[in-house]
């Protein structure tokens, strides 16, 4: 009895020990594979980069990405400013509206589809809305499609973070006969800010880093542009079209492109944790 | 430590007002109160005359139906679909829960203050100006002064006046809440609604509220929820009680300790069940 | 006390502003309260035009074709005979390689990060996870293509088609670019989200019930598997299900590597394509009003179609497990 009793103890530790040391391994190796990804990048980026990158065109001497880097600022900035207002209201209707409105879990439903729908059917969809009936691909197009792409995140980061203020809060605003409005404006979204902002910062770098809405809407251009009614080029898309055309120039300069796009969206995720831990702290 | 010895002889030896309910008039009436969340009834035709600068406590155990009466009176509840209320509450003669009456003037005449502090995220001094914002647009120095008569009704300015421009977050629990009765006076109501104030305080705390409640009677008509009875007999003029949404009994507040009428309200002021 | 007569003198004096101001803020109220639903309004607009749009912008094609048009693997532009079999199956392939690879890796390292780690490097390594999801899937795309597939193909396909070729699913020869590399890149594109997923869930287990485990002196597996498991279990399904859902409608990273041929090979080392990258590559050329556009665009609806349920089902499964 006490012999067979040690002996499932030993095999118990036995396979606590292997398990333990496996996990061990897969997450090394796994952080390994993950950190060759950004050695890659580090490494093929930096050789590549200097000011021509980011003051030439695609045709400049040498070749450049600044049409691609203007052209995803100009996009991006227009997508937020239409996305970020549509989205904060309408995560202040879901969390006003709270779990128990049948309109608002189907809204909420929705708007999770939109965030995790396949990007590339957000181009095609862009493409079938505005690009067909305009005749062209435009800047006006990938703003639409980045748009898109950013409003379900910042609808639902707000839902969340305005459900994370206390409902006393709310209630105490409305006791001293605050409008819905005001108490939204002035308590709400002041209590969430950090929270909201955080959210945007997440669906800037979402946008800033989508390629497969933009080929068919934004589509690319070699030149510098800054009107939105003609063929914009994009930091993503421009280093998709480098890499497809696979010499060794351009993908030295596509290298140089995803450190640049990398460092940007890590940059904000950064940012946006460090705001998080702040608000935590106060 | 000093500090400390004199609050806590002031907690035990501080004479109260005595206030005579003799010959006061009635500020607000509640008739025929019932309320519903859904197809629950929580309250029962409820009548209560809301006697004028004096202070109402309503007591009872969990459930009975005494923080819902003070969220009609605020028309808190409108905020939620599916909860309504049928009857009247008449203040000056206006029926002040009438769908026609904007709720937002309601709110202006029935101030209320939450079981937890609920400063905004805001300046202390923003806090008060907020509500006072709301409903009178001021001049600066007018709106200074309504903010430091606030504060010094509430007796939070000498603690406040030096940090004005500061968080409200800052403060300690007991000053946030006397920061959101600050808040509930500037806007000067006729009625001030206490949803368990010291509930989430600290005994010292607590007995600066339960004077700042004797002092603010001179001027405001006051009803306070609380499942303190101490708390109930030390500050109130008038007692309610309540069991499973109906108004038991209501009197002046000895009376309901001293000699209740109904067996129901014995054991409760008696402790037999709560 | 000049103060104090100001309060004295106030009720009444103010009514009329007071009311003015009330008005003000009903209106005021009415007009936000509109803007809100009118938000919340161009959520459900975009996704009903967006499936509306998809049909019926795909409907030419099934209309020509018919059912056909899913149970052939054809996809031929220069005779205009368009089929969605073979992309079809190269979506589910390279999907499923994904989920099986990074599945059961993710587990590992949730149990590595919740476990076994030092508790001075998890943090670290959980933010290291977490922004590691966030990094652009083009940047897999473009690593696998230019990094990576050279060396799967002489370090991984190779071996295992010396050993296991026998088999029609590992047949040879090896290639950089297949539904294997794709797979692979998708695997490693969906693995610190999944992680991320399965860490936050596996942390939500209230300490108290691993505590009680552990006092009737069960190891650290034992606990896992018996306790944390079982409690997160649901989230962790739909964790895999979301992952499933990026891996089915993921671009980029597929398009550099899975090869890019329209046809259905039996084993993972030859190229295909997916839904996803077929819409990518091709797209751009066909003409507006061409059949090739109309299959796409169904193609597209299908997508959409496969996503949404895989969508549906995992939210289903993490939501019930938080709320």
């Amino acid at each position: 009895m006490a012999t067979t009793n040690a002996g499932r103890l030993a095999r118990r530790l036995a396979v606590d020990k292997t398990i333990k040391l496996v996990s061990t391994l897969l997450a090394t190796i796994a952080l390994v594979l993950l950190a060759m990804i950004l050695w890659a990048l580090f490494f093929n980026g930096v050789r590549a980069l200097g000011p021509h990158v980011f003051l030439n065109d695609t045709f400049g001497r040498p070749n450049g990405l600044a049409n691609a880097i203007v052209g995803s600022l100009i996009q991006v900035g227009f997508a937020t400013v239409i996305a970020l207002p549509v989205g904060v209201l309408a995560g202040t209707l879901l969390a006003d509206l709270g779990k128990s409105s049948k309109l608002g879990e189907t809204v909420r439903f929705v708007n999770d589809v939109l965030l995790s729908a396949p990007s590339i059917l957000i181009g095609l969809f862009v493409y079938t809305l505005i690009v067909l009936p305009m005749g062209r691909f435009s800047g006006w197009a990938g703003v639409a499609a980045l748009a898109i792409v950013m409003l379900p995140v910042i609808v639902r980061s707000t839902e969340d973070m305005l459900r994370l203020v206390p409902v006393q809060l709310r209630e105490a605003a409305y006791a001293l006969g605050a409008s819905r409005w005001t108490v939204t404006r002035s308590v709400l979204w002041r209590a969430a800010r950090a929270g909201i902002l955080t959210g945007l910062l997440l669906a800037i770098a979402r946008a800033a880093g989508e390629t497969a809405p933009l080929l068919f809407t934004a589509f690319g251009n070699p030149q510098t542009s800054f009107d939105l009614n003609q063929p914009m080029a994009t930091l993503p898309v421009q280093i998709f079209n480098l890499t497809l055309s696979a010499d060794a120039d351009s993908i030295a300069l596509a290298w140089a492109g995803a450190l640049i796009i990398t460092v940007g969206v890590l940059a904000l995720n950064i940012t946006s944790r460090l705001l998080i831990s702040l608000g935590q702290r106060k | 430590m000093n500090a400390m010895t004199s609050d806590s002889a002031a907690l035990i030896n501080k004479q109260r007002t005595e206030s005579s309910i003799e010959g006061v008039r009635s500020r607000a009436s509640i008739k025929n109160l019932d309320f519903f969340y859904g197809d629950n009834q929580a309250l029962y035709d409820i009548n209560l005359e809301v006697l004028d600068k004096r202070v109402t406590a309503m007591i009872g155990p969990s459930g009975c139906g005494k923080s819902t009466l003070l969220r009609i009176l605020n028309r808190m509840f409108e905020l939620y679909p599916g909860q309504r209320a049928k009857g009247q509450i008449l203040l000056d003669g206006e029926d002040i829960i009438d769908a026609k009456t904007p709720a937002a003037a309601t709110r202006a005449k029935v101030g209320m203050v939450f079981q937890k502090p609920t400063p905004f995220p805001m300046t202390i001094y923003d806090n008060i100006a907020f509500g006072v914002g709301l409903h009178e647009k001021l001049s600066k120095a007018d709106l200074d002064q309504r903010v430091e008569w606030a504060l010094r009704k509430a007796a939070i300015w000498e603690e406040a006046k030096d940090r004005l421009k500061t968080s409200a977050l800052g403060l300690s629990g007991g000053q946030q809440q006397r920061l959101c009765i600050a808040r509930t006076i500037a806007v000067k109501p006729e009625v001030i609604l206490l949803d368990e104030p010291t509930s989430a305080l600290d005994p010292i705390s607590t007995s600066r509220i339960e004077e700042l409640i004797d002092e603010l009677k001179s001027e405001f008509t006051i009803m306070i929820v609380t499942h303190n009875m101490q708390q109930a007999a030390r500050c109130s003029d008038v007692t309610a009680f309540f069991l499973l949404g109906k108004l038991m009994e209501s009197g002046p507040t000895n009376d309901i300790f001293m000699s209740p009428k109904r067996q129901e309200t014995i054991d409760y002021v008696t402790g037999r069940f709560g | 006390m000049t103060v104090l007569s100001s309060a004295d003198s106030a009720p009444g004096a103010s009514s009329g502003r007071l009311q003015a101001s009330i008005r003000r803020g009903v209106l005021i109220d009415t007009i936000f309260g509109a803007a809100l639903w009118a938000a919340g309004g161009l959520v459900l607009v975009i996704l009903g035009t967006m499936i509306i749009l998809l049909a019926y912008d795909g409907w030419p094609a099934l209309r020509h074709f018919g059912m056909a048009f899913y149970t052939t693997a054809t996809w031929n532009p220069v005779t205009e005979r368009f089929g969605a079999m073979s992309m079809l199956y190269g979506t589910l392939v390279t999907s499923l390689i994904a989920v099986v690879i990074a599945v059961p890796v993710s587990f590992g390292i949730a149990f590595f990060l919740t476990e076994v780690c030092p508790q001075a490097f998890r943090r670290p390594i959980g933010v290291t996870i977490q922004l590691l999801a966030a990094v652009p899937s083009i940047i897999y795309g473009m690593w696998g293509a230019l990094v990576v597939a050279p060396f799967i193909a002489a370090w991984l396909q190779q071996p295992l088609i010396s050993g296991f070729g026998w088999i029609p699913l590992f047949g040879g020869p090896a290639n950089q670019f297949s539904m294997f590399t794709a797979g692979l890149i998708l695997a490693l594109m969906i693995l610190p989200f999944i992680t991320a997923m399965f860490v936050e869930t596996l942390e939500s287990v209230p300490p108290m019930l691993a505590e009680s485990a552990y006092g009737v002196g069960a190891t650290t597996w034992e606990v896992f598997r018996n306790v944390r498991i079982p409690y997160g279990r649901t989230a962790m399904v739909g964790a895999g299900m979301l992952g499933l859902g990026r891996a089915l409608g993921e671009t980029m990273a597929v398009t550099f590597v899975i090869g890019n041929a329209n046809r259905i090979s039996a084993s993972i080392f030859q190229p295909g394509s997916s839904i996803a990258s077929v819409i990518a590559n091709e797209f751009g050329e066909a003409e507006i009003g061409s059949l090739k556009l109309y299959s796409l665009l169904q193609l597209g609806f299908a997508l959409f179609v496969i996503s949404f349920i895989v969508l549906a089902v995992s939210r289903r499964l993490v939501r019930s497990r938080l709320d």
